[in-house]
């Protein structure tokens, strides 16, 4: 069931489209902020609401990274493996996170802190290798930084 | 010093100009002057005259798309702008400095073009990642709005349009044109066949102009300075100046605004501080994941389009890579390979099955593994994916550096091939 909040916020998003289907990834992303990932019982009414059909938007939703179908963790880390980061450091930093967080990529940490996600080109190549927590991007990665920034998220 | 129109008013670490500071720094007239004494066919006829060519990667110029979308009575009644802010090509990050830094900028340039061009309403198509920009950008549009700089009868002019932010969810094809208007209609992001191109039919069937951050940027001072002006920024033929970025081990990574036409070597050794103390040169993707290698006897070339495109590769975004002496390029190549196999929108079979073919090939070489006749199979790919062979471009802008790295490295393929055993009985 989505909540009133929720249906509200779609609607709005609604109103800035020529067609309502068109507030699909709108709609995910409302569902996703509230609830922290996008379950069933919500994906079927933001269908309904939009005027499509639950697999239809179940597609839309499946064709992005971002979307996320599964629960995850109270923080999303976003690792960028492009080729700058990669060039510059990133597979030494994505081993200590693996070793700090006892996660593999894709995973959640026990205590849900934590999900630890690959991601493409972050548009911060000059500050390679970067990370994107939350809304907070972090440049410069070195292994020896980690514990710091990590620190920062309860 | 060189003009710098499109960063003058960008300080790094410092929060972007507010409205009455922009204002204040000359923002807004370009807009007054277009409303006030130029009708849309000048601005477009001015735009075509500024040789502005398209800063998303493929430099159409930009005045000669606009001039593409239909006008006068029996022409569509509604057009849409779009605003292609998804940079996500690998090594790229220009359009986040303009977002960030001076977002007023942007939406002047927004209502210019829409203008320009017909639209009543404006998308601006921003990568999620993108939380700063998306502030910053809400901030200016809210003030602008507040100002009538924005909205049913801006500055008392009649015109009207309406801007509005959409943020997607990730996903490097969503940044290709046709497959952008899919994922604004809020289908699955896969490419639309073309023709009709969007400028005839796009948005929900509509005419629309999908142009990147950094061209529209440059609208605004187009309109102020005029035509000639903004020729003569460049050094060569293409109008105007470019954000310039350099990644890699160089001493200061970074984006430059710079005259078009600097050559390499003065963005490679003076701007990015040459290579880092153990480090060679060895090559470069001079703008982004998906431009072909240039080598050192390309130092000296004016980057621009024209002659990018005569050495074999693209001016692309402008922002570069560069390759040293102790970076694997097996393990540089396969990394790009698998970003490519991974974002392909998996619509039609020589990109969907080609690119992660590639991507195993170059991991066994990388590994020593190869086998024989692996590499005559990666020049066969580099056809097979090569343009025309695919619905959209992302296959072959995923060759462009495997064929390239074919002619210029060949040794580091053939080093990859594993040595045959020999068994006693061949031996005997
Ligand atoms: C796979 C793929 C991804 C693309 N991604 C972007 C992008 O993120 N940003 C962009 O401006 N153009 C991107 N382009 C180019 C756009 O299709 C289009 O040419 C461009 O936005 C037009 O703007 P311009 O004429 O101002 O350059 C991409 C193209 C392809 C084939
Ligand atoms: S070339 Fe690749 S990305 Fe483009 S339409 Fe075909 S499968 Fe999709
Ligand atoms: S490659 Fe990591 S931010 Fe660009």
């Amino acid at each position: 069931m989505l909540s009133d909040e929720e249906r509200r916020a779609i609607e709005t998003e609604m109103s800035r489209y020529e067609h309502k289907r068109a507030a699909s990834v709108d709609a995910l992303k409302i569902i996703q902020r509230h609830r922290g990932w996008v379950d069933d019982a919500a994906l079927r009414d933001a269908a309904e609401l939009l005027g499509g059909s639950p697999a239809e938007l179940d597609g839309v939703a499946t064709f992005y990274n971002l979307i996320f179908r599964h629960p995850v963790g109270r923080h999303v880390i976003l690792l960028c493996d492009s080729i700058s980061c990669w060039i510059c450091g990133y597979e030494p930093v994505h081993r200590e996170l693996r070793e700090r967080l006892g996660i593999a990529m894709g995973q959640t940490t026990p205590d849900g802190r934590f999900t630890l996600l690959p991601t493409a080109c972050l548009g911060a190549c000059d500050g390679a290798p970067v990370l994107l927590i939350d809304d907070d991007l972090h440049r410069n990665l070195t292994p020896g930084c980690l514990d710091t920034i990590l620190a920062n998220y309860d | 010093m060189a003009e710098t129109p499109l960063t003058q008013n960008i300080q790094p670490d410092r929060e972007p100009l507010a409205l009455r500071d922009y204002q204040r720094a000359g923002g807004y007239q370009a807009l007054r002057k277009a409303l006030q004494e130029m009708d849309p066919q000048r601005i477009i006829a001015v735009v075509k005259d500024s040789k502005l060519r398209g800063r998303g990667g493929a430099g159409f110029p930009t005045g000669t798309k606009w001039s593409f979308v239909p006008q006068g009575e029996d022409a569509p009644q509604r057009k849409y702008l779009v605003a292609n802010a998804d940079e996500m090509e690998p090594g790229t990050f220009k359009d986040r400095l303009l977002m960030e830094g001076d977002p007023h900028q942007f939406v002047e340039a927004l209502i210019i073009s829409a203008y320009a061009i017909g639209a009543q309403t404006v998308y601006i198509f921003l990568r999620d990642e993108y939380r700063l920009a998306a502030r910053h950008l809400e901030r200016a549009i809210h003030e602008a709005r507040a100002a009538d700089l924005l909205g049913r009868d801006i500055l008392g002019s009649g015109f009207a349009v309406d801007l509005h932010i959409h943020t997607s969810a990730g996903r490097y094809i969503c940044g290709e044109e046709t497959a952008l208007l899919n994922a604004l209609e809020g289908r699955r992001a896969i490419p639309r066949a073309k023709p009709p191109y969007p400028q005839q039919a796009g948005l929900w069937g509509w005419p629309t102009v999908v142009n990147n951050v950094e061209t529209l940027c440059n609208v605004p001072h187009i309109v102020n300075r005029g035509a000639e002006w903004y020729r003569k920024l460049s050094r060569t033929e293409d109008g105007g100046t470019k954000l310039f970025g350099v990644s890699g081990h160089v001493n200061r990574p970074g984006c430059w605004e710079l005259p078009m036409g600097t050559s390499m070597r003065e963005l490679l050794e003076e701007h990015a501080g040459g290579m880092q103390a153990g480090y060679r040169f060895r090559g470069v993707l001079p703008g982004g994941g998906s431009t072909p290698f240039l080598v050192a006897e390309h130092l000296d070339l004016p980057l621009d389009f024209d002659h990018l495109a005569q050495a074999g590769s693209r001016l692309g975004t402008g922002t570069m890579v560069v390759l040293d002496d102790r970076t694997s390029l097996l393990g540089f190549l396969g990394n790009l390979e698998h970003f490519y196999a991974q974002e392909s929108c998996g619509w039609c079979t020589p990109c969907r099955d080609g690119l992660p073919w590639v991507e195993r090939v170059l991991a066994a070489l990388a590994r020593g593994e190869g086998q024989p006749g692996d590499i005559e199979m990666l020049h066969r790919h580099t056809r097979f994916l090569g343009p025309g062979k695919t619905f959209c471009a992302h296959a072959p802008g995923a060759m462009g550096p495997l064929e390239s790295a074919l002619k210029y490295f060949p040794e580091d393929f053939e080093a990859g091939i594993r040595q045959p055993v020999r068994t006693t009985l061949e031996a005997g």
